[in-house]
């Protein structure tokens, strides 16, 4: 069992290279916004379908 | 055959017309017969061809599928032509790299997905810009342009013509600043997390190992990790506590942190002291997964104070930062001087209060009274800043500047206000007080107590009842409970801005109505008529030239839509006239029709007086100077006005109106609905209003329900201020709650959310008081060890958690 003196610690290395992650995301401002990508990326999604389908606008 | 004319004109009385861009009814004045499309406003038809010019009509789809409720659309057709100054660029944009620049812009107007869509895809109808991305909550846009193809100026009027007026967001610092401190905050409740989902796991394996035995080296390697991660998770995320505690200390007051640090500082010297001695419990699961909790509470709160701090910004981005010299030299306004001469173009805002010296044009106020009609303005004229000059260039001597013009001091005053408010969380924090005080005594006595029978042991009772009565449940069920509760009520459609207005709205007081747009239908309404019948059609013909509520009303008549010349039509706030089909006819109050009469009929006094005596307007018609009929034109009461005050009253609550309508009117629309005529007061000023509501306010607490940026001040002054459905959009920043349905009946629901929230923080409250009360007597007695306290613990906050979510507060909106 002493295979866990390895393991946990390179678990907990694992766990703090997730909230490292975590860090540099939140810094970067990627929770700044929680509101607006929700509805953003429905859109985005059916834009394609619809863009091909609709001929160009006329002018 | 008179069966077929009778049908005819009915089909003419109910033919409704949506207009193509909001949908809402078009007046029948403004319908264009034969035309494919019809709009209900001049700022409709300028989006809707933007749209479909650039082929963009998905936004049509987008916001059907998302069932946010039409809006008519805003166009100022501004020139913005401040943007471009080189002052401006400098301040207020910043360069990415070479030739390419970034600024922020508050919107007014957006609201659903479908603006957030239309706003991002300004890269295709202006060509130059970048990149565009809406923030909804803060209705705040981020350009990024190409300063070789376009112009800041030129985009502000893209974004106008789509219904959008942007506003330079004040002052990028702060604002910087703030997102700094949001994230920090984030990245503090991401590492208590992590710390406390860590310890949990090794404290699984812990106390399985106390039951079925564990190798004693690993139970060793296990407590000394755990250590590891609370310690990281005390002094990082934790150290916010220990730091409002020690504040709390130096000034001596009572703070929900004290209590908090102490918990967690007993816990954490006992688990240290036990790690490193090798017996006993470590409580450092219980440590960390409080300071989670505690961290996820405190950010529900921060993010409601947030909100409201955003929406009084809005306010402030209303003026312009920058004025104009004659010279044309530009001067920030701070550098202004009363007496100064400014030039003010068209399309551009006054940026002080002043006097016209040169010049004529008309000038929108909508952001200041919510009205849309431009008014004349000619040299001696008074300006306002923050209003918007329309047609021509004129001179302004300035004043008043800064926070000394009317809208500045409007501002202040809301600011004044919400600043004042004190947050629910004050009394949390007296329990809180109260709670630290008898907590700690206890401790000390059970100590002392269980010092005569064993050492360890008066440690170990002493420990765990710090540790059992930690305010877990004290500090997370208010900001929960209220966060839980502004949820839903937004999904009603009403969109409240803190828990105190909640805590304030759930006591029956006293409140008052703004006449217009809660009792009455707003937009127009009946119209009765007295002499001539062949003035009617002319009359008809002149309104449908103006968009004032009287003028909605003529063209929501049968007659509306018929063939006329109208001819140099003159607008007043007293009246319109003008020549129709080539006769000379004047619509108005009695005093205007008065002055083109050389005397008034006494039929048409008798009408007057008569129509007035009912709550309805009395409006004059002449016709080639003789008054050839009277109008009594009106709102009609609301459906649900009268059942809504019924059910007011029945909650204990005591109404009154006060409007800047004429006093018999206001009695009469009062009388129908049943608030008696005492109650009434008419043909108030919006700085009479002020007064009023702070004379109320000494005596007790006030509610104020108003729409319009005239109203702002007096909906601040108020214990709670409710703006209504379709007011100004800065009416939003001086309000606690915003109702998006029209009417009384979100009033009622909203005052039963309120009275239902309380409850729930109560019974949060009550059964986290009682537990704490239950263990901390079993603690004192020694009857649980500190393993059952650390266990009890979590117990104790998820009980309450669960209560928040599962108390009813505000229920869905019914079906309209």
């Amino acid at each position: 069992m002493s295979v866990i003196y390895v393991l946990v610690p390179v678990a907990s290395l694992l766990a703090a290279a997730a909230v490292w992650a975590f860090i540099r995301a939140a810094r970067s401002g990627q929770f700044d916004d929680l509101d607006t990508p929700a509805v953003r990326m429905l859109h985005d999604d059916e834009e394609e379908s619809s863009e091909k389908k609709q001929a160009p606008p006329q002018q | 055959m008179p069966t077929e004319v009778v049908a005819a004109s009915a089909a003419n009385s109910a033919r409704r017309v949506a207009c193509a861009h909001c949908g809402l009814d078009v007046p029948a004045g403004l319908v264009v017969e034969g035309a494919e499309r019809q709009f209900c406003c001049a700022g409709c038809r300028t989006v809707w061809d933007v749209i479909y010019g650039h082929g963009l009509e998905r936004f049509y789809r987008i916001q059907e599928s998302s069932g946010a409720a039409a809006q008519p659309a805003r166009t100022t057709g501004r020139r913005y032509a401040e943007l471009d100054d080189a002052a401006f660029r400098d301040v207020w944009t910043r360069e990415l790299e070479p030739g390419t620049r970034t600024a922020e812009l508050y919107l007014e107007g957006v609201h659903c997905a479908a603006c957030v869509w239309l706003v991002e895809r300004l890269p295709r109808v202006a060509p130059g810009v970048i990149e565009s991305r809406l923030d909804l909550r803060r209705s705040l846009v981020r350009l990024v342009w190409d300063e070789r193809d376009t112009t800041l100026s030129r985009v502000a009027r893209t974004l106008d013509s789509l219904g959008y007026p942007p506003h330079p967001a004040r002052d990028a610092k702060t604002r910087q600043a703030r997102l700094e401190e949001d994230r920090k905050f984030i990245v503090r409740i991401g590492v208590a997390a992590a710390a406390a989902g860590n310890v949990m796991l090794l404290a699984i394996s812990l106390y399985g190992g106390a039951y079925s035995g564990v190798e004693a080296a690993h139970g060793t390697f296990f407590r000394w990790l755990s250590m590891l991660f609370a310690m990281v998770s005390l002094a990082w995320p934790g150290s916010l506590f220990f730091r409002g505690a020690w504040a709390a200390i130096r000034t001596r007051t009572a703070h929900l942190d004290l209590p908090i640090a102490l918990g967690l500082g007993a816990g954490a010297i006992a688990g240290t002291v036990n790690t490193i001695l090798g017996r006993g419990e470590i409580y450092f699961d219980s440590l960390t997964v409080l300071i989670f909790l505690l961290l996820v509470g405190r950010w529900v709160q921060h993010r409601q104070q947030r909100w409201a701090a955003d929406s009084l910004e809005l306010l402030f981005s209303l003026t312009p930062r920058l004025a104009r010299r004659p010279s044309g030299e530009d001067v920030p306004v701070e550098a202004l001087r009363v007496g100064d001469l400014l030039e003010v173009r068209a399309g551009e805002s006054f940026p002080a209060d002043g006097e016209v010296t040169d010049g004529a044009s008309t000038m929108d106020q909508s952001l200041l009274t919510g009205e849309s009609r431009p008014v004349p303005i000619a040299p001696g004229t008074r300006v306002c800043a923050g209003a918007v000059n329309v047609s021509r260039a004129v001179q302004v001597r300035v004043e008043a500047t800064g926070t000394e013009t009317r809208a500045g001091r409007l501002m202040r005053l809301v600011e004044e206000y919400s600043r004042r408010r004190a947050p629910i969380v004050r009394s949390a924090d007296r329990i809180a007080g109260w709670f630290v005080g008898v907590v700690v005594s206890l401790a000390v006595v059970t100590f002392f107590v269980w010092l005569r029978v064993d050492v360890s042991q008066a440690i170990d009772n002493a420990t765990s009842l710090l540790i059992v009565t930690c305010p877990c449940a004290l500090g997370l069920a208010t900001p929960l409970a209220v966060a839980v509760a502004i949820g839903r009520a937004a999904r009603a459609g009403i969109l409240v801005k803190g828990g105190d207005a909640l805590e304030k709205l759930a006591r029956p007081s006293r409140i008052v109505l703004d006449k217009t747009g809660t009792l009455t239908e707003s937009g127009g309404g009946t119209i009765e008529w007295e002499g001539d019948a062949e003035a009617k059609p002319l009359a008809v013909a002149l309104e449908a030239t103006s968009s004032h509520a009287i003028a909605l009303a003529f063209q929501k008549d049968p007659s509306a839509g018929g063939v006329h010349r109208v001819d140099g039509a003159v607008h007043s706030p007293a009246g319109i006239e003008g020549t129709v089909d080539g006769r000379a006819v004047a619509v108005g109050s009695a005093s205007f029709a008065a002055r083109r009469v050389s005397e008034t009929p006494h039929w048409a006094s008798s009408a007057q007086e008569r129509f007035t005596s009912r709550g309805l307007s009395a409006v004059s018609v002449v016709v080639d100077g003789r008054i050839a009929a009277v109008a009594g034109v009106g709102n009609p009461v609301r459906a649900d006005a009268a059942a809504a005050v019924t059910e007011l009253r029945r909650h204990g609550w005591s109404l009154a109106v006060l409007s800047g309508d004429d006093l018999g009117v206001v009695i009469s629309v009062a009388r129908r609905v049943g608030i008696p005529p005492a109650a009434c007061r008419g043909g108030v000023t919006a700085e009479e209003k002020v007064c009023a509501i702070e004379a109320e306010v000494q005596r007790g607490p006030v509610v104020m329900v108003g729409d319009g940026v005239n109203d702002a001040a007096a909906l601040s002054a108020a214990t709670v201020g409710i703006a209504v459905h379709g007011g100004a959009e800065a009416s939003l920043a001086a309000a606690d709650v915003y109702l998006s349905r029209p009417g009384l009946t979100p009033i009622v629901g909203l005052v039963t959310g309120a009275r239902n929230t309380l409850w729930t923080i109560r019974a949060c409250l009550a059964v986290s008081l009682a537990y704490n009360a239950a263990a901390a007597t079993l603690a004192v007695t020694g009857i649980i060890g500190p393993l059952i306290a650390a266990i009890l613990m979590p117990v104790s906050s998820l009980s309450v958690v669960l209560l928040a979510f599962w108390f009813p507060t505000f229920g869905e909106p019914p079906c309209p």
